[in-house]
């Protein structure tokens, strides 16, 4: 509890992004929204299209929507110029607005159908044009059911804005991320106080905003409506200062690994007196793109990952020689500049538990072939479709009983529980080491190296001054370090450590 | 003797909706100062026709002329001010209290009414000038149907039609509503069309009735010479109710406290 109050008071920064975020998807809702409901309430056709082109959009999980707009923007760059972000705020925006349409357009739309007819007519009896129809009778009549739509949409635009952390835009879903991530569950339960707050706080006033509309109280919806426009500008200002791009912006994909070392990374540059800015918790399909486009100067990816998602590679020429053509590869197409290898390698490994390997008598991928039928293996969502494990699968011919997906973290939970009994797992994980797990052999060389590699934006591929004072991290991290530095942070008893805490110590040991 | 021209002529109108034919060719004329009923089932297309008098319906064929001007050509907003109009739905605006109601029409056409002239009109329709600040929902339905009123004469109309203007309410209100509307007519020296399918008040308040049968003009009469037999077997159908209820209504006082 204690670790929670002492969380909270850090995460003003996410606050305000989470709120200039949520607010401004709701207004532009709102603006798209409220025309879009007066043409439907002339228009039936128009009426049914919208409602059920808005609820579709529901129907798309938030978490893929936001993902969504990455290659959609990503593609709009052939019309409007590589400035076009493509991570970040507008992404953000575009999906958590059109997931606050439906109750904002459904609400508007309902009430001009239900408005009274007798009252409609009188309206044209007494000489109102199309206009004043709308602004003295229409409107006002449904504005308290509109504002109930405003209100359903605000709070779930709250808590879907979580999620714009996966696609690069601070929010409260950055602790919750890291917090699930490195098993700190303060931090989570710290990042969903927050949401859930401000979710309540926006509800309430939304709410006496409505009553006050409602009651034709105008003290009651101004005072209300003034504290929402006062807290989105206070959000608004904090967030415009110290905005200049001197920032470096180093970003982590979502495990602890990413984490610590995006601290290290972040350490060293502010030793150096840069400032830095972290993007931590993000989607692995996007981080690449992120870095070729500048939006986000620093990243550490794997071979491997390079190899087959973007080189869309099948063969296996050899760690050194695939190494040197991502390198150049980077460079001639993106501008970006790999500095060089960290040290350790991150593979795709399949682990088991020692003593369910010993009473099967498995020791490599080939002995897994006539016992796969009857195991059930586990791996991270994006496992099962990754051609690693579609390589090594066709190589050894292995036909798993079950296989089921779990969070990477909880693979190993899942391993030691019996619910998996063979899990892919990550070479330099610490629990490898810490549950004592059997790392199967691969003779047939199925499985791409993995290694860890730092890649510089095109924005500072050429700052000598980040060159140098992140050269002395190359070829500086063994895997047994980096191993160490991953179990400290994951581990749940008294030893855990935060992400940075493990970077300063990774520091130390690797001689920084 | 010269008539006067009439204030508002029906020349051949006819409202279609597409396969509907609402009102098909009615003409007549309507007398300045003249209170008239327009009577008829429901359905027969007596709101369609009182709606091309305020150009809410535009007749598919014919004419509406208003003081001998054809009322499409007439700007809507000075059209509507001249022609009070009450309609069967009261239709107050729920949101706007009793004085903004009735200065609607005012309002629209960029006057402010003044206090005076809001209590002078609710003193029209007998209404207390503390009422101006009322909600309609803490009004009952007459003293609703009484601001309709006084909304409809707000802009000073020559011409006043209601369509089945007391139609949601108790007998005795209407009674009352129906006395002070015809009073009104008299005292302000409007000409009245008046749209319902009671026979009996159309007997009881109008100078002349016209009865309408799907869409035409069946019978134009005076109440006497309806009582009298005239007007066709439509209108002798219509009249028959309230007269037969009148002759078991005297049998039974005739009879005292009844056969039982
Ligand atoms: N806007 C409209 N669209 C289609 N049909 C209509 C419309 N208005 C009236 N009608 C039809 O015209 C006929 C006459 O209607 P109306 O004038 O309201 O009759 P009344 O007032 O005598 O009951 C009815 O059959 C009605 O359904
Ligand atoms: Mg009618």
């Amino acid at each position: 509890m204690r670790e929670i109050w002492d969380i909270l008071p850090g995460l003003g920064d996410k606050l305000a992004a989470h709120v200039v975020l949520s607010a401004s998807a709701i207004g532009l809702a709102m603006l798209i929204a409220l025309p879009l409901a007066v043409w439907a309430s002339r228009s039936p056709v128009i009426a049914r299209l919208s409602l059920s082109l808005a609820s579709l959009v529901q129907t798309i999980p938030a978490l893929a929507l936001l993902a969504l707009f990455f290659p959609l923007l990503l593609s709009l760059r052939s019309v409007f110029g590589e400035g076009l972000p493509t991570l970040g705020f507008l992404p953000a925006l575009m999906a958590l607005t059109l997931y606050a349409l439906l109750p904002i357009l459904r609400n508007a739309v309902t009430a001009q159908a239900n408005l009274d007819p007798g009252v409609l007519e009188a309206a044209d009896g007494v000489g109102m044009t199309r206009w004043q129809k709308l602004a003295l009778v229409e409107a006002p009549l449904s504005a308290p059911f509109i504002m109930a739509g405003i209100r359903t949409a605000s709070v779930w635009t709250i808590g879907a804005a979580t999620l714009a952390t996966t696609i690069g835009q601070p929010s409260l879903g950055d602790p919750i991320f890291a917090g699930l991530q490195t098993q700190n569950w303060a931090l989570v339960v710290a990042g969903c106080l927050v949401s859930a707050g401000l979710a309540l706080v926006a509800d309430w006033l939304l709410w006496w905003v409505e009553r006050g509309i409602d009651e034709r109280k105008r003290w009651k919806w101004a005072a209300a409506l003034m504290a929402v426009v006062a807290g989105v500008t206070g959000a608004l200002a904090s967030q415009a200062e110290g905005k200049d791009r001197d920032t470096i912006i180093i970003a982590a994909k979502q495990f602890s690994e990413q984490y610590i070392l995006a601290q290290l990374i972040g350490q060293r540059l502010e030793a150096a007196g840069y400032r830095v800015e972290y993007r931590d918790g993000l989607g692995s399909a996007v981080v690449h793109s992120a870095v070729a486009s500048s939006s986000i100067d620093i990243s550490v990816d794997y071979t491997g990952t390079i190899w087959t998602n973007y080189l869309k590679r099948t063969d296996n020429p050899g760690r050194e020689a695939m190494y040197r053509t991502i390198r150049d590869w980077e460079m001639r197409e993106n501008g970006v500049r790999v500095l060089g290898r960290l040290g350790f390698e991150n593979a795709y490994a399949f682990a088991m538990r020692q003593d369910r390997a010993a009473a099967l008598g498995v020791t490599s991928l080939a002995d897994l072939t006539a016992k796969a039928p009857r195991l059930t293996i586990g791996g991270d969502p994006e496992f099962f479709e990754r051609p690693e494990w579609i390589a090594v699968r066709d190589a050894y011919g292995l036909g798993f009983g079950r296989s089921r997906n779990f969070a990477p973290t909880f693979m190993y939970n899942a391993l030691q529980s019996g619910e998996a009994d063979v899990i892919s797992a990550y070479t330099s994980d610490g629990r490898i080491a810490a549950d004592k797990l059997v790392v199967l052999e691969d003779p047939e060389g199925a499985l791409p190296s993995y290694d860890a590699m730092l890649m510089l934006s095109p924005r500072i591929a050429g700052d000598k001054g980040v060159i140098a004072a992140l050269q002395p991290l190359i070829g500086a991290i063994s895997v047994e370090a980096m191993r160490e530095a991953n179990l400290a942070v994951d581990r749940e008893d008294a030893q855990k450590q935060t992400p940075k805490q493990a970077a300063e110590e990774l520091a130390r040991k690797a001689g920084l | 003797m010269e008539t006067p021209p009439p204030l508002l002529r029906f020349d051949g109108v006819t409202c279609r909706f597409g396969e509907v034919t609402a009102v098909g060719g009615v003409s007549c004329d309507i007398a300045a100062g003249s209170f008239v009923a327009l009577v008829g089932a429901s359905g027969s297309g007596k709101s369609t026709l009182l709606k091309t008098v305020n150009t809410l319906v535009t007749p598919s064929a014919g004419r509406v002329l208003f003081g001998g001007e054809a009322v499409t050509a007439l700007p809507p907003a000075r059209l509507r001010r001249r022609v009070g109009y009450v309609f069967q739905g009261i239709g107050l605006f729920p949101h706007f209290s009793v004085a903004e109601n009735i200065a609607i029409g005012p309002r629209l056409a960029g006057e402010k009414l003044p206090p005076e002239r809001i209590a002078e009109l609710l003193a029209l329709v007998e209404l207390d000038p503390a009422y101006a600040r009322r909600m309609p929902d803490a009004l009952s339905g007459g003293q609703r149907q009484r601001v309709g009123v006084a909304r409809a004469l707000a802009g000073g109309p020559e011409l006043l039609i209601m369509d089945e203007p007391f139609g949601a309410l108790d007998p005795l209100t209407r009674d009352a509503l129906g006395r002070k509307v015809r009073e009104l007519h008299e005292t302000l020296g409007l000409t009245t069309v008046m749209v319902t399918h009671d026979m009996a008040e159309a007997l009881l308040l109008a100078d002349r009735v016209l009865v309408m049968d799907r869409g035409a003009l069946v019978a134009d009469e005076t109440p006497h010479a309806l009582l009298a037999g005239a007007g066709g077997a439509v209108a002798q159908r219509l009249a028959s109710v309230p007269r037969e209820q009148a002759e078991r209504l005297a049998a039974l006082e005739g009879l005292g406290e009844g056969p039982r």
